[in-house]
């Protein structure tokens, strides 16, 4: 069952991975999101993410149902983290498995290029000696400016 | 006779312009572009926000050019970045 949340509680990669796997299957992927101590030389003290979460769960869902049908299967789990993390902390987690390799690192990496794209989710970064600041970012497609 | 819409503020532009949604009067008929158009009129802080914002109208990303009907939620989008 394909598996997405949006969440305030510490994510356990070992929960979203349990989410996947079948007998049928000899490949499984894991991706994890982690809040890193640095960006354009700076030295990154955490990250606040803030979410529209009324609609970011039901964006996530979406990609994460046009993730399963490149896949193949439905075995496939993301959750993202919100609200103030801490350098080491999994932002975000993807679980997949399908019968083979290929079809498990594609849908992989088709959910965290399109959370990339177009999750309304934002995050501010928080360093040792100046202020804090907004995360530069993208502009979904389907809005922006006036209809093609 | 107006529409009233709610307007969300998120991440930056929630800094921008101080506060996280209000409410906002509309004429009948009036499109995201006129609701952009009339909090920028407002002067500051709303004039700080872009002429064309990236939008959901009641969650899903929409154009300016997108119409509105009354208590529409017209979330303003600051360039996502999850993940």
């Amino acid at each position: 069952m394909v598996h997405s949340a949006v969440t305030t509680d510490p994510i356990d990669p070992t929960s979203v991975l349990e989410r996947v796997g079948s007998p049928e299957d000899g490949a499984t992927v894991l991706f994890l999101g982690i809040v890193r101590n640095h960006a354009d030389g700076r030295s990154v003290t955490g990250m606040r993410y803030d979410a529209y979460i009324e609609m970011a769960e039901p964006v996530l869902a979406e990609i994460a149902h046009e993730a399963a049908a490149r896949l193949g299967t439905e075995r496939l789990a993301v959750i993202h983290r919100v609200g103030a993390l801490d350098i080491g902390e999994v932002s975000v987690a993807i679980a997949v498995s399908s019968p083979h390799r290929a079809e498990s690192f594609d849908a992989s990496r088709y959910v965290i290029e399109e959370i990339k794209k177009r999750l309304p989710v934002w995050k501010q970064e928080h360093y040792t000696d100046e202020p804090a600041r907004w995360v530069d970012g993208t502009v979904p497609p389907g809005t922006g400016g006036v209809r093609a | 006779m107006t529409l009233s819409v709610n307007a969300l503020f998120f991440a930056s532009y929630r800094d921008l312009v101080g506060t996280s949604h209000m409410a906002v009067e509309l004429s009948p008929g009036a499109t995201v572009s006129d609701l952009v158009a009339e909090l920028r009129g407002r002067g500051a802080p709303f004039d700080t926000l872009p002429a064309e914002p990236a939008v959901a109208v009641n969650r899903t990303y929409a154009f300016l050019d997108e119409p509105l009907s009354a208590d529409d939620e017209v979330a303003f989008i600051p360039p996502v970045a999850g993940g």
